[in-house]
């Protein structure tokens, strides 16, 4: 029956294992270089305290793609953060995402469910009108969903989820940090919101 | 052996121990159809059970239960099938038994806190107790640990029994697959803020285990089914799955990188994972070829032809739902416009269904066979074998429909909100409300109906095929059809 090596069993017996070695050590390898490129604080993925400074993005024509630029100082809710601080500001905000399973309906990095948009880029989405009342009306939309419904004839609804103040601080924080994440032009020629400072 | 009845004698204990693999199997896929058919219906009517059961509960229902019964569909299978493989009793009966009711205690209180308690505050006490919020694998920690727990036990329960009996090439690759299967799932149990980071380790859990160890998983089961049903000679059988194992895992584990296009991580993983995903298909390939071949070789004469009906639907669904409409959107150039699109609800539809739902089904089958006493299943059932027949066409209308109005609701979304509208919130609601995308969307909810018909009839067919039968089973031989 095994007339042909390469129809043997003892030969597809070694190539599964070998291919499944060789495969392994390489995602191991490219993790080790990853797991740095995309820890906080490296270029790719900006320190927390980004939050203290203005987003915008940069068409890059060598990339040819857009990419996050961090600008000058604009704090937070008027007040500038240490990194710990910062840290500890962006967490509270990804874990409210987590712990209110805003993923079975949002993509985060577009990741998630497909029935409410995409947050990656919510902190410069030309929704919220002028840069200045940005925040608040973030913050007044996470607490009451229901006067500050967006549903853009949809008839979709964001329900009120029982966010608190300190949470969706939070949430504007992570969301405004995840905006600084070079991801590599996606989503393809976002349009953001005109800011002071945009070039 | 009592033909015609359902008789528990009729079983061994780890057969017994499948069968209850099974039925919670059963219930949890009602389950998912269930849930499925109401996240359906939101997007129809947004104000349908509005702040009772919000879209973001009934869709995490909806995923878990599918994977949850896939899960204990697979436990399942290879319960049934390792004592005949090994050729000697079960190890660990009692423990198994134990480790099935702890695992489904667990996955009851979980249920019933996605769907009572639903969210809780910022604390990681809502991570610990109430939901992790990260699409697929939700659930808390403390039932992560569970699972795993679960899943060690089940693993030795598999290992020692091959290890006390005898070895082959089919359970030497499913023992090595449950290890792997086992210890990915631990990249899941962590929380960070950094969402690159978290994405980064969440996808080794959902893409190694959905991508790569399910698919070998479903690898081993096939080659068995197929000796099972069609009599298919072992050695090529085994050959075949070092093949699919070694494109599979050649493919599959570089693959993962086409999950790492825009979640932070570097540009290389573009071209990495552009290229290995684009060979994730071969396999399938592989798999539909060796079915296909297999059955025709022995001129499609089998022991049970619901259950070989079903390998067949695998085969050719996992090429169609994995292979295809992966291909499809698995291009970065491609990529970029429909991440995060009605493409991927498409492709997720169909993969899922023609990889994994086709061959528990395939298996249920085969268990009810030599429960109700090695019964005849072959051709000319009572009625023509209408029921199962009839639950197949309708189960597989309904999630090809649902692939397809997605495909188009798909597309709708990509070239209005990503291509044209410029990916704002506006360009997505514009998207949202386009006539193409709600009518695909009606679609979808229409070919649910079919699908929700289809497992209606199928459960039927379950309860009842067999009983009554007294013809005994046709036995497959490794008997090659030749024609002139």
């Amino acid at each position: 029956m095994n007339s042909v090596w390469w129809a043997s069993e003892d030969f597809w017996r070694k190539m599964a294992v070998w291919l499944t070695a060789v495969m392994t050590v390489v995602l191991i390898l490219l993790t080790f270089d990853t797991v740095k490129q995309i820890t906080a604080g490296s270029e790719r993925v900006p320190a927390y305290s980004a939050i203290n400074h203005r987003i915008y993005y940069r068409f890059d024509s060598s990339r040819n793609m857009q990419v996050p630029v961090i600008g000058d100082s604009a704090p937070l809710f008027g007040t500038s953060l240490s990194e710990e601080d910062a840290e500890a500001l962006v967490s509270k905000g990804k874990l409210t995402t987590q712990a209110k399973n805003c993923m079975n309906c949002h993509t985060l990095l577009g990741n998630g469910a497909y029935y409410a948009p995409d947050l990656t880029k919510a902190w410069l989405d030309p929704a919220w009108g002028s840069e200045a009342a940005r925040e608040q009306l973030m913050v007044n939309f996470l607490l009451d969903p229901h006067t500050n419904a967006r549903g853009y004839g949809t008839g979709r609804k964001m329900p009120n989820l029982g966010i608190t103040e300190e949470e969706a601080h939070g949430v504007v924080a992570f969301l405004k940090w995840m905006s600084t994440i070079d991801t590599n032009g996606f989503p393809r020629n976002f349009t953001p919101i005109s800011q002071e400072g945009d070039r | 052996m009592n033909a015609g009845i359902q008789e528990s004698s009729n079983l061994t204990g780890g057969q017994k121990l499948a069968v209850k693999y099974y039925t919670v199997a059963v219930v949890l896929f009602v389950a998912q159809i269930l849930f499925g058919l109401l996240s359906g219906l939101k997007y129809l009517q947004p104000d349908f059970l509005y702040e009772v059961l919000d879209f973001n509960v009934t869709r995490m229902v909806h995923i878990n239960a599918m994977i949850v019964w896939m899960l204990f569909g697979f436990m399942g299978a290879i319960y049934w099938l390792v004592e005949e493989e090994s050729e000697t009793e079960l190890v660990g009966l009692k423990l198994g038994n134990l480790a099935f009711w702890v695992l489904t205690s667990a996955v009851t209180v979980v249920v019933l806190v996605y769907l009572f308690v639903q969210v809780g505050p910022a604390e990681m006490s809502t991570i610990w107790f109430i939901g992790e919020g990260r699409e697929y694998i939700e659930a808390p920690r403390w039932a992560d640990i569970g699972i795993v727990i679960c899943l060690l036990v089940f693993m030795y329960n598999i290992a020692a029994t091959f290890m006390k009996g005898k070895w082959s090439g089919i359970s030497g690759v499913l023992v090595l697959d449950l290890v792997a299967l086992a210890g990915l799932y631990v990249a899941g149990m962590y929380y960070t803020p950094n969402i690159s980071m978290d994405q980064y380790w969440w996808w080794w859990v959902v893409h190694l285990w959905v991508e790569a160890t399910w698919e070998v998983l479903v690898g081993c089961i096939m080659a068995w089914g197929l000796i099972k049903t069609l009599g298919a000679n072992r050695k090529i059988v085994t050959t075949w799955l070092y093949i699919e194992v070694a494109l599979m895992l050649g493919a599959g584990i570089l693959g993962l990188g086409h999950h790492y296009f825009w979640i932070g991580t570097p540009e290389y993983w573009l071209g990495i994972g552009g290229f290995f995903s684009a060979l994730e298909p071969v396999p399938l390939v592989a798999m539909v070829v060796h079915a296909v071949y297999d059955s025709g070789v022995h001129g499609s004469k089998n022991s049970n032809h619901p259950a070989l009906a079903w390998l067949i639907a695998h085969a050719f669904g996992n090429f169609f739902g994995g292979g295809v409409w992966g291909f499809m959107h698995t291009l970065p150039q491609i990529n970029l416009y429909t991440h995060g699109t009605q493409w991927t609800t498409s492709h997720g539809h169909l993969a899922f269904f023609g990889a994994y739902a086709t061959i528990n089904i395939a298996m249920f089958y085969i268990a009810l066979q030599r429960w109700r006493g090695n019964v005849y299943m072959s051709a000319g059932l009572p009625g023509n074998g209408w029921k199962w027949k009839w639950a197949l066409s309708l189960l597989c209308t309904g999630v090809v429909g649902m692939t397809m109005a997605l495909l188009v609701s798909g597309y709708e979304q990509a070239f209005v909100e990503r291509a044209l509208g410029g990916s704002t919130w506006a360009a997505y609601f514009e998207a949202q409300r386009g006539t193409w995308y709600v009518q695909g969307m009606y679609w979808r909810q229409i070919f649910g109906y079919v699908t929700a018909a289809g497992l209606v009839l199928l459960i039927w067919d379950l309860l009842t095929i067999g009983l009554r039968e007294k013809r005994s089973m046709v036995v497959p031989t490794d008997h090659v059809v030749v024609t002139a």
